[in-house]
């Protein structure tokens, strides 16, 4: 079956162990999660976690379906297929030398990232964007040796006025399953 | 009104409608037993290992379709419990297991007796929580009793340290619940329900499989309406059974690994499978690419995780079983299917899959045979996990609605005592017979105190091969007949029997079995009955592991291996 990565977002409620079980459900199936963002959402008491993982569709869907169950998970979405904004943020901890900065001012500079720290012997390079913007410039600056990476995970948001939401009304206790049911029975 | 945490927990479970639970007392749950005298209303059975407190629980959750209770103490008695909630976890049975933690001062510090239990149960429950405040008990064990019985039931565990069961807090037991992570179907997609109908329609070899979720919804006379309705041969999985009526003209019996051999013909056969309440397990549907090669599908289940999940369905219908049948019934129209069903009659007679041979070697088919003959199908039959299973799920018609009480997902050996026990705790006024083996027996044989303590009737009756009768089958026909460590040594189970004060008896002779059988109905009190059988029976029909359903091996072939044995 094909691989692809997958970007699923879910919305799930600020407790402790909700990462557990959550991660729990992809290392059942053997998944290995290439990156997971954490952070809150716009609801308060709701945070919102990316995953990117490395898998067929099929296994993907069967996974998500199981992560939905989880009572604190209150929406999770697939959202690979849609129109979305993605962005991961790395830190770069390059090595440099008088006569390498210039040259390592210019690529971050083509790469719209920025300095945040500079010392005689390093430079700490922030880069934000996609993926691939990422891999390239880290391309380039390895060439000058990088001593320290931190990447977020990505994070996205699908465009326009699609959202990664849950229903508006929260369950209620229906009346018709609030009950035990009746013993026995007849055929 | 102030209680402390302990007052709260009986306080919740009395408004739960909880009568019974399933215990045993330590260091870390000693408040809850020491508030337990002032809740005369709320039976305790003390078990003799936890392991029995769950299945115990496990068993009276299915008998009277309430949410079973387990109390435990922390660390090894929590650890203990993990089987039982896992064998409820696979068969989808609503529990509340409440244990004991350490105080919360020395949660996380390696206290005595501490063990993360709620870590360790969290891919095995429905949901679990560590409460840590006297005041947030009652809204957990609100939410605890309805997330185990809503939706597709199962365990929910709900750990609280010694000092919080201790802690005062007010008590207001909270009307609803509110969990905006907790999804329910709540709407039958009628759109779907149309569809099904019309395949139905233009079915000429429909077949039902009516599965667990068909008894936990109590959808009894709606599979029955819908099979009649419509002339559909009814198939019952192996937690089905019981399901729908097994002297009905319509009914089949069970499919898959130790399935009849018309049933798994059958549903290669087909042209349309309804699985009801069920979920395509690897038992059921043997070589998944090759099963049900000419069926489309139409799957009823409350769970969507279900659908899709190993066959994918022509329609789905996601919702409760009676729910969705009832709308279904409304829509589809009386048919018949006389090639279909005299197809099948044929295929019956061909391959008698269960005939019973005849010979005067006491077979174990022949007992559980007599056993359906003694109580007429009037009683609850519980099973542990093997060879004894496949025979009473086979030998045995149950006619009475939500009769058979057996371990199918996790195939817990040992459940068959525990579980007898839970079912008798359940309906004190019913006849409850334990069908065991003589392995299983014995992994969990300490709740026969239990038992007779509680002056439970239950009827044993073991039946002794010798042997790990469904590990040696496999070794003999997958692994050379080289049986390691499957002939087994059992102590004498009638002065067992009688060492725990109960009636015990041994039958070695096919003769003495229906006399033996109705001399324990007879006794009002609990009865063990050994019935030494034929050490070499094999189950049959099978499926070999990765087979497919038409590989079905109808009878045995004489095995040409010469048998080592070693224990």
């Amino acid at each position: 079956m094909r691989r692809e990565h997958h970007t699923i977002v879910a919305l799930v409620e600020d407790r402790p162990g909700v990462l557990n079980r959550i991660a729990s459900k992809w290392r059942q199936r053997g998944f290995n999660i290439e990156s997971l963002a954490v952070g809150h959402s716009e609801t308060p008491g709701l945070s919102r976690m990316t995953f990117v993982v490395d898998a067929a569709t099929h296994d993907v869907e069967q996974v998500v379906k199981q992560v939905d169950k989880l009572v604190d998970v209150v929406h999770i979405e697939d959202i690979t297929d849609h129109d979305m904004v993605s962005r991961e943020l790395a830190m770069i901890k390059v090595r440099s030398t008088a006569a390498t900065r210039s040259e390592i001012l210019q690529i971050v500079d083509i790469f719209r990232a920025s300095i945040v720290d500079v010392t005689p012997d390093t430079l700490i390079v922030e880069v934000t964007g996609e993926e691939a913007k990422l891999d390239s410039l880290l391309q380039l600056l390895g060439e000058f040796g990088i001593l320290e990476l931190c990447r977020t995970g990505r994070i996205a948001m699908p465009r326009g006025s699609t959202r990664v939401s849950p229903d508006e009304e929260p369950h209620l206790l229906l009346p018709h399953l609030a009950g035990g049911r009746a013993p026995g029975g007849i055929y | 009104m102030r209680l402390t945490g302990a007052q709260i927990v009986f306080e919740s479970m009395l408004r739960e409608g909880v009568r019974h639970v399933f215990g045993y007392p330590g260091g870390a749950n000693l408040p809850l037993y020491d508030t337990f005298v002032q809740y005369p209303q709320i039976q305790h059975i003390l078990v003799r290992h936890e392991q029995a407190a769950a299945h115990a629980a496990d068993a009276y959750a299915r008998v009277t379709g309430e949410v079973g209770v387990c109390f435990a103490t922390s660390g090894p008695g929590a650890t203990n419990l993990v089987t039982g909630i896992a064998n409820a976890w696979m068969d989808s049975v609503p529990l509340v297991c409440i244990t004991g933690s350490v105080v919360t001062a020395l949660i996380g510090r390696d206290g005595f007796q501490e063990a993360d239990i709620t870590g360790i149960t969290l891919p095995v429950t429905k949901h679990n929580a560590l409460v840590q405040k006297a005041e947030d008990i009652a809204r957990t064990l609100k939410e605890a009793f309805y997330i185990a019985r809503t939706g597709r039931p199962g365990p929910v565990l709900v750990d609280i340290p010694r000092d919080t069961q201790q802690q005062l807090a007010e008590f207001e037991y909270p009307e609803r619940v509110s969990l905006r992570g907790y999804k329910l179907p709540e709407h039958i997609d009628y759109g779907q329900v149309k569809k099904a109908a019309q395949l139905i329609g233009e079915s000429q070899r429909p077949l039902i499989l009516s599965g667990h979720g068909v008894i936990l919804s109590q959808a009894f006379a709606e599979v029955r309406t819908l099979a009649e309705t419509c002339d559909i041969p009814v198939i019952t999985t192996l937690l089905g059974i019981s399901g729908f009526p097994g002297t009905h003209p319509l009914a089949l019996g069970m499919p898959g690994m130790h399935g009849m051999y018309w049933n798994n013909q059958a549903i290669s056969n087909a042209d349309l499978l309804l699985g009801i309440g069920m979920r395509f397990d690897d038992r059921v549907t043997g070589r998944l690419k090759d099963f049900a090669p000419h069926a489309k599908i139409i799957h009823v289940d409350i769970d969507p995780a279900e659908i899709g999940k190993n066959v994918r369905p022509t329609a789905a219908l996601l919702g409760d079983v009676k729910a969705v049948l009832q709308v279904l019934n409304k829509e589809v129209h009386p048919k018949q299917h006389p090639a279909w069903r005299a197809w099948l009659r044929e295929q019956r007679e061909q391959h008698p899959s269960i005939a019973l041979p005849e010979t005067d070697k006491l077979l174990p088919q022949y007992v559980i045979h007599k056993i359906y003959e003694a109580t007429r199908g009037d009683a609850y039959v519980v099973t542990g996990v093997g060879q004894h299973q496949m025979w009473a799920a086979q030998f045995y018609w149950y006619d009475r609605p939500n009769s058979f009480i057996t371990s199918g997902g996790l195939g817990t050996m040992g459940f068959e005592v525990p579980a007898a026990l839970g079912a008798q705790v359940a309906r004190p006024h019913d006849v409850v017979w334990s069908v065991c083996g003589d392995g299983g027996f014995q992994m969990t044989s300490q709740e026969l105190a239990t038992i007779v303590e509680y002056e439970l009737p239950v009827k044993f009756a073991i039946i002794n091969n010798g042997y790990l009768g469904m590990v040696r089958q496999w070794q003999q026909l997958f692994y050379k007949n080289n049986r390691m460590a499957v002939k087994m040594f059992s102590p004498d189970f009638v002065k067992l029997a009688e060492a725990y004060g109960m009636v015990g008896m041994r039958v070695t002779d096919k003769l003495q079995v229906e006399s033996a059988i109705e001399r324990a109905m007879a006794h009002p009190g609990p009865v063990l009955i050994e019935f030494v059988v034929d050490e070499d029976e094999n189950c049959y029909p099978m499926v070999p592991p990765g087979a497919s359903l038409q590989e079905t091996i109808d009878q045995p072939q004489p095995s040409r291996e010469e048998a080592t044995t070693r224990r």
